[in-house]
């Protein structure tokens, strides 16, 4: 796949991380890749993210596996105590849900529980998010419940450039990385990255500078914020958005010195907003700037309920760009 | 099973005093825990010791092994150092894992002891995915899970030995069946008779052995892990054996039947190896020796522990991640 792609072209999602999978594998044959439906014989994954690895790389290190989650993250954990890097793939951010065991009590724990005689440097990839009418299983953002778990790493990249990027910082990273990729937005072209270029775990990005109001967020919801950025643009509200990338450890210092600037803050994520990962930032910063701030620290999350199926259902459900402009007004 | 390979006297002998340290060690554990100077909780192998001691005798260093919350003996049988078991056990800075794991947690990499978990059912999934990475080096090391009858009915058994048979993986899955999950009785719990049926439908051979005779166990175990070593994939042997105690200390065990104990304790098959030893000609005073030596390494074991260090606060910090998050 990766010769079709020039350095310059814009390339979407599934390439950049097509083309960091590839690239890693490459120069560090510890790299594996697992998971269902990830050979070439299974068509490289359901929306083609590992293709072409196992013909490159070979049906030994890039295995097609059983549908067997816990299986799954248990082989991914016992070859990474035993000096590989495998990426595991669980194909949904909802199936995540009968591996928990795997994830929280071992990938995260291991290297504590050990004194750190052991480490576990796996990354976990999966996907999620609303759009695509899949209804209430298959399209749930869970970040806040690995989040909450001490010992594991959560990023979420918002564009195909650090989507690169971040994955070739999470295969190096000593500790498991759970990997969030927005379903939805895995076909929107974007600026190419650099080859071999990493985005540093822990960093956000200034995606829009602005005065006047912050806006946290993270994956697909940040183009959105971009959008509302944009409206709000027009009528002199300058906006400066925060893409955190990695939502834990999310970097306080960045969100800190922009709140300090602007005095206000909204944070914007796609799961819902009740216990979810905003709450966490909203209560740092109103520790941090108790009597400073300009307004109250707002959150926008998804709708309190499943996600649902019919489209003016979906749409509601997912924040939108008119709605977090019309929150950024009301604190102005 | 007559095709089996035999121990021989040297490797018997060695089976015993892995096995008697075993006991001593449990014996040692629970008279400081009712002393009041070891706090744990704990899960007696007490009666379970000659399946790891006679499987060990075919593995090496560089083997694998994942265990569970009652493996004490798994570990002291794969050679755990007796200094760094104690100090775990009672929360010292010498302890393997620096006080950080525990009883239920203990781990040694360097001599292959990679995972103890307090989940049941989940040395399985990750001993299948160091029987993996085995495979992929290619060296002929092997991977051992070891679990108890209560985890054959949990789904990470299912996934796990369906992923092993599939790719024929070295790895070796051995059920402790000691008839009791917590309070529940194996009857109670399975649907079949034998836990080693359900090996064929994950495309293995499966063995059910005595687990308390220490030459069946070891020949299935050498069957086995020759086997893994030779790449001809995965075994499942379910041992027979018993729970002497409760399932954790403290419990007062009145689900289980007094006769079916007492039988079982009569037949403790520790004194009976040792008695096999001697009638096979091997002297009192070798035995003896041996004994001897277990007790005063445990007993030093014992005393170094208690006079470590208890680890400082600022170990809540690291090991969380390679590097110390602010
Ligand atoms: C997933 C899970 N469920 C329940 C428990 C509580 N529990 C701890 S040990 C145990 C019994 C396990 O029995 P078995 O697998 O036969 O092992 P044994 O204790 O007999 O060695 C149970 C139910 C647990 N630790 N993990
Ligand atoms: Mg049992």
């Amino acid at each position: 796949m990766s010769e079709t792609i020039t350095e310059t072209k814009p390339v979407t999602m599934i390439q950049a991380l097509n083309m960091a999978l590839a690239d890693a594998m490459a120069e560090d044959d510890r790299v594996l890749v697992l998971g269902e439906d990830v050979g070439d014989k299974q068509e490289g994954g359901i929306v083609g993210v590992t293709k072409g690895l196992s013909s490159q790389f070979g049906t030994g290190r890039v295995k097609a596996t059983p549908i067997s989650e816990q299986a799954i993250l248990g082989a991914a954990i016992g070859a990474s105590l035993a000096g590989y890097k495998p990426v595991a793939e669980i194909m949904l951010m909802n199936f995540t849900t009968v591996a928990m065991d795997m994830i929280v009590n071992h990938a995260a724990k291991l290297r504590f529980m050990s004194g750190g005689q052991t480490h576990v440097p796996i990354v976990i990839r999966t996907m999620t998010g609303a759009g695509f009418g899949t209804g209430g299983q298959h399209g749930d953002y869970f970040e806040a419940w690995f989040a909450h778990v001490a010992g594991i790493k959560v990023v979420a990249p918002s564009n195909p450039a650090d989507g690169y990027g971040l994955m070739r910082a999470a295969i190096e990273d000593p500790d498991p990385v759970l990997f969030i990729e927005n379903m939805p937005s895995y076909w929107t072209p974007g600026p190419a990255p650099e080859r071999g270029s990493r985005v540093e775990i822990g960093k956000a990005r200034i995606a829009r500078a602005g005065s006047d109001v912050t806006l946290v967020t993270y994956s697909r919801a940040t183009n959105d914020c971009l959008a509302a950025a944009e409206a709000l643009a027009a009528d002199g509200i300058q906006a400066e958005v925060i893409d955190l990338r990695t939502i834990a450890p999310w970097d306080r210092a960045a969100v800190f010195a922009s709140v300090e600037k602007t005095g206000r803050a909204v944070i914007v994520h796609e799961a819902v907003r009740e216990h979810g990962v905003g709450a966490e930032i909203a209560a740092e910063l109103s520790d941090a700037f108790f009597g400073k701030l300009k307004a109250p620290v707002k959150r926008i999350g998804a709708a309190f309920c499943p996600v649902p199926f019919s489209k003016p259902l979906e749409t509601a459900f997912v924040p939108q760009a008119a709605g977090i402009e019309a929150t950024v007004r009301g604190i102005l | 099973m007559s095709n089996y390979p035999k121990p021989d006297r040297a490797a018997l002998v060695e089976i015993y005093r892995r096995a008697d340290l075993i006991k001593q060690n449990d014996e040692k554990v629970i008279r400081e825990i009712k002393a009041g100077r070891l706090v744990t909780p704990y899960y007696s192998p007490r009666g379970q010791e000659i399946i790891p001691s006679a499987l060990s005798a075919s593995l090496t260093d560089e083997d694998y092994i994942c265990t569970i919350y009652r493996g004490t003996h798994d570990m002291l049988a794969k050679g755990f150092p007796l200094p760094e078991l104690w100090g775990e056990l009672a929360g010292r800075v010498t302890g393997s894992c620096k006080g950080k794991g525990g009883t239920m947690h203990l781990t040694y990499p360097a001599k292959g002891m990679m995972v103890t978990t307090g989940i049941v059912g989940s040395s399985l999934p990750i001993a299948t995915g160091l029987a993996w990475a085995a495979q992929l080096e290619g060296k002929g090391r092997v991977s051992v899970a070891y679990f108890g009858d209560g985890a054959a009915n949990i789904g990470a058994f299912h996934e796990s030995l369906n992923m092993a048979g599939l790719w024929k993986l070295p790895a070796i899955f051995v059920c402790q069946n000691n008839l009791y999950s917590e309070h529940t009785t194996f009857a109670d719990s399975t649907a079949v008779e034998r836990l080693s049926q359900r090996a064929a439908g994950y495309g293995m051979p499966g063995v059910t052995v005595d687990g308390n005779d220490p030459e069946a166990m070891f020949g299935a175990a050498k069957m086995a892990i020759e086997r893994a070593r030779a790449g001809e994939g995965p075994t499942l042997i379910e041992a027979l054996t018993y729970r002497f105690n409760g399932h954790v200390m403290g419990d007062a065990d009145r689900y289980m039947d007094k006769a079916e104990k007492a039988e079982a304790i009569a037949a403790d098959p520790v004194p009976r190896l040792r008695q096999r030893l001697l009638d096979a000609g091997v002297a009192e005073d070798e035995i003896a020796g041996i004994e001897r030596a277990n007790a005063e390494a445990i007993a030093a074991a014992v005393e170094a522990a208690y006079a470590a260090d208890l680890p400082d606060v600022a170990e809540l910090k690291r090991d969380v991640f390679a590097h110390e998050i602010a």
